[in-house]
């Protein structure tokens, strides 16, 4: 309670817990909503522990579940994450942090829109853009906790929603009768697969399960994408391995600035390699 | 990546095998380098779980923590961990050289030459990949802040005796590892891309095994084929034929394997606590652990000297000795450090001290890239490329001499290149003389005969130039518009005279040891 910037701590009892339990995702983000909407108007601390949440997500709904969320007694509301990676003297992995800080990002956009529904916010905002992060610390079992500042992962995150093409128009563009269910047969999977634009990238490998089909597909499509996305922005508009070791050894003019900067690349390493065989 | 890498990785591509993106090794490679190979707990920071180390590729030392979770196992690892590294890393620290060094006087600020010693070598410590180089200077914090039971008899869980001081050496390797160009603690995987260019992305390069697979293909298959094998070849009971090179562990290895062999060496470990019998199974569960650890490992420790193989082949760049002098030097001061009982490394810099680290860090980035073109043509054919040096004949030169009282010889050269340099009136540009100083030119005019330079400096004294000082027509050159040398920035004050600014002087160091808890099973 002191790192989220309250003053003196509560003393015990002074916080509530209401019980979340329902059946269903659909019961319990109802029960959520309901919770916090009375946690709000009691004006005293109260901490949900693992709420439901729901969220529009391209179309669909989907239902989050965040740690815990803190209702203050101003009527504030401030979501918690836990974590297991370590706080460090301070500092916890920053690609780890990141990624907590883009998940918390989307509990903020899923309680902002609960938020819309209650009346009279508090001065500050309903929903504060500061999440709390909990880890343990150092090398031991003790909880450690620091404020994330959530403005542009939740900035961020609400452009690619809002730009996120709608599962009915991916819907539509899909041959009729195709679907992804994995108990279908192997060929009639890879052919609804296929039909599904991909832009492979290596970065793909961490988060997709389908990368390594998709890494297939770039390889013996010849796509110079598979080698890293900075590899693309210096070939100009040759997009294929074929394409690129072709401009590299032509020989007949051009006024491509492209070519014409590998032309010269193969020339140099040419004779680099050559002058170290001698 | 340069377009000549984007090249070479789209000529592996074709190839189906990897090609060189440099034609000499540019670190330097002990003779004797100690090889680590670390596994760690998932889920859990600084709980090691393995490790493969040692000097010999025939005979590594297998170390396991059967319960990663306990302190007591925890705290044994390391202390064999420390009985395995230290003597190595202690046993260059007595073989020392006279040697002359640079320093200011505090009294009167004017610099004069000292004798110090110097170790005449260094030790150097080979992990797999950067995540194992995180992972050092992980393992360093987690131990440099423990107190021994002679430092503090009244801790309640104290480390074994040289687990503190491994901490101090494995923060030094790490802290090492950050300079640019230094070869005190190497990842696998980094110094085989920075030699040759496979055709996958940088990503997938750090595959210990797929980078490997592309470099020298196992006999019957291409690059590809074989780094795809490396990569997902899994055998009959799910497991992969070549274990990620850690720390992480497979996780389907984790489930399958580890965890069942964990949970009967506790089952078997608390039936001896309870009923003082079944040392049997405690030792065959531990036995278990240890084969299936060793099973994960050696793969990666064999891969590991594999790539030793292949960059030894290579000749070493002439600036590699210079840099590992560095190294030397940086073992030489930490050394000391150590004898003359200093504390471990603060968990935070100070300001000055941050601020030093850095520059000395970015003035190293920029030495290493202007010694590695000097010292690799296809290096330089990337810096030629982006028009930061070219490259040609010498078509004329014009003898001139400088105004003044005493004329010096300042003659004009005019160079025919391919190159495209980005040239101007007045810029300064370097070259390499046979002898390995360095010649200063000025460019007069970028025409269409090609550049026009002044030499300014390196031909002596006299009126007449010194031989082979000023390049004859129909001599190849190279000028670079880099420095070869470039200096750092101007010096900083002492830690003790930070300004305000900046926080202020530090206060006194701050090493108490981390928080303790009974229980450490999280």
């Amino acid at each position: 309670m002191r790192e989220l910037g309250e003053g003196e701590p509560p003393g015990p009892g002074a916080v509530d817990a209401p019980d979340l339990t329902a059946s269903g995702p659909e019961g319990r983000t109802a029960r959520t909503a309901l919770a916090l909407r009375e946690a709000t108007a009691a004006g005293r601390w109260a901490v949900l522990d693992h709420p439901m949440l729901a969220l529009a997500v391209a179309g669909a709904p989907a239902h989050l579940e965040p740690d815990a969320v803190v209702v203050h007694p101003d009527g504030g509301w401030t979501v918690v994450e836990i974590k297991s990676f370590a706080l460090i003297d301070g500092a916890a992995d920053p690609a780890k942090a990141g990624a907590a800080a883009r998940q918390a990002a989307v509990y903020l956009l899923a309680l902002e829109a609960l938020a819309e529904r209650l009346p009279g916010p508090p001065a500050g905002g309903r929903v504060r853009d500061r999440a709390l992060l909990v880890c343990p610390k150092d090398f031991s079992n003790l909880p450690a906790a620091a404020l994330l500042d959530l403005r542009k992962q939740r900035a961020t995150t609400r452009r690619q929603l809002d730009r996120l093409t709608r599962v009915e128009e991916i819907a539509a563009a899909l041959p009729a009768g195709a679907g992804f269910d994995p108990a279908r047969p192997a060929d009639e999977l890879t052919a609804a697969v296929e039909a599904v634009a991909a832009a492979y990238a290596p970065e793909c490998l961490a988060s997709c399960e389908l990368a390594f089909h998709c890494r297939a597909r770039a390889r013996a499509a010849g796509d110079v994408r598979h080698l890293g996305r900075a590899v693309r922005s210096e070939l100009g508009g040759l997009t294929t391995v074929d394409e690129v070791l072709a401009a590299s050894r032509g020989t007949a003019e051009t006024d491509d600035p492209a070519v014409a900067a590998l032309r010269r690349a193969a020339a140099l390493r040419a004779e680099a390699l050559g002058a170290a065989c001698r | 990546m340069s377009l000549i890498d984007t090249l070479a990785r789209l000529e592996a591509v074709r190839s189906g095998r990897a090609r060189p993106v440099a034609t000499v090794r540019h670190r330097h490679l002990s003779a004797r380098p100690l090889v680590l190979v670390p596994l760690t707990t998932a889920g859990e920071t600084g709980a090691p779980l393995g490790a493969l180390v040692g000097t010999d590729r025939a005979a590594p030392r297998l170390l396991t923590v059967a319960q990663p979770r306990d302190r007591a196992l925890r705290f044994a690892f390391l202390a064999e961990l420390a009985e395995a590294v230290l003597p190595y890393v202690e046993g260059f620290a007595d073989d020392t050289v006279p040697e002359e060094r640079k320093e200011t006087d505090p009294a009167t600020g004017r610099r004069t030459t000292v004798e110090a010693e110097l170790c005449a070598d260094a030790p150097q410590l080979l992990v797999p990949s950067p995540a194992g180089v995180e992972y050092v200077r992980l393992l360093g914090r987690s131990m440099r802040f423990r107190r021994t039971a002679e430092q503090d008899p009244s801790a309640d869980w104290p480390a074994p005796p040289r687990v503190p001081l491994l901490g101090r050496w494995f923060t030094h390797f790490g802290e090492r590892a950050r300079v640019p160009g230094s070869a005190m603690l190497l990842s696998m995987t980094e110094l085989l891309g920075r030699h040759w260019a496979t055709g996958q992305s940088r990503l997938e390069d750090q595959h210990l095994g797929a980078l490997l697979a592309w470099i020298d293909p196992p006999g019957g298959t291409d690059g590809p084929a074989a780094a795809l094998a490396a990569e997902q070849a899994r055998d009959a009971d799910g497991l992969l034929l070549h274990p990620p090179a850690g720390p992480a562990t497979d996780p389907a290895f984790d489930s399958e394997r580890l965890a069942p062999a964990v949970a009967r060496y506790d089952a078997a470990r608390a039936r001896v606590l309870d009923t003082g019998r079944g040392h049997d199974a405690l030792r065959r569960a531990d036995e278990e652990i240890r084969a299936l650890l060793a099973s994960q490992l050696r793969p990666t420790w064999d891969a590991l000297w594999r790539g030793v193989d292949l960059l030894r082949e290579l000749p070493e760049a002439a600036g590699a000795a210079e840099r590992w002098k560095g190294d030397r030097w940086s073992y030489t001061a930490h050394r000391d450090r150590v004898r003359a009982g200093e504390p471990p490394q603060p968990r935070r810099d100070d300001a000055v001290t941050a601020a030093r680290k850095l520059a000395a860090r970015e003035t190293a980035q920029a030495r290493l890239e202007a010694r590695e073109a000097l010292d690799d043509p296809l290096v330089m054919a990337a810096r030629r490329l982006a028009g930061e040096a070219f490259a040609g004949e010498v078509t004329e030169v014009v003898m001139e001499f400088s105004e003044g009282r005493v004329p010096r010889p300042r003659p004009l050269v005019t160079v025919r290149t391919d190159d495209a340099p980005l040239l101007e009136e007045g810029v300064r540009v370097h070259r390499a003389l046979a002898d390995g100083r360095t010649q200063s030119a000025e460019c007069v005019a970028a025409g269409p005969e090609g550049p026009v330079v002044r030499l300014m400096t390196g031909m002596g004294r006299g009126r007449v130039p010194d031989a082979g000082s000023v390049p004859a027509p129909g001599e190849h050159v190279c000028w670079t518009l880099f420095e070869h040398a470039p200096r750092g920035g101007p010096d900083l004050p002492d830690p003790e005279r930070t300004p305000w600014t900046h926080g202020g002087p530090p206060g006194p160091p701050a090493d108490e040891p981390d928080p303790v808890t009974p229980e450490d099973l999280l």
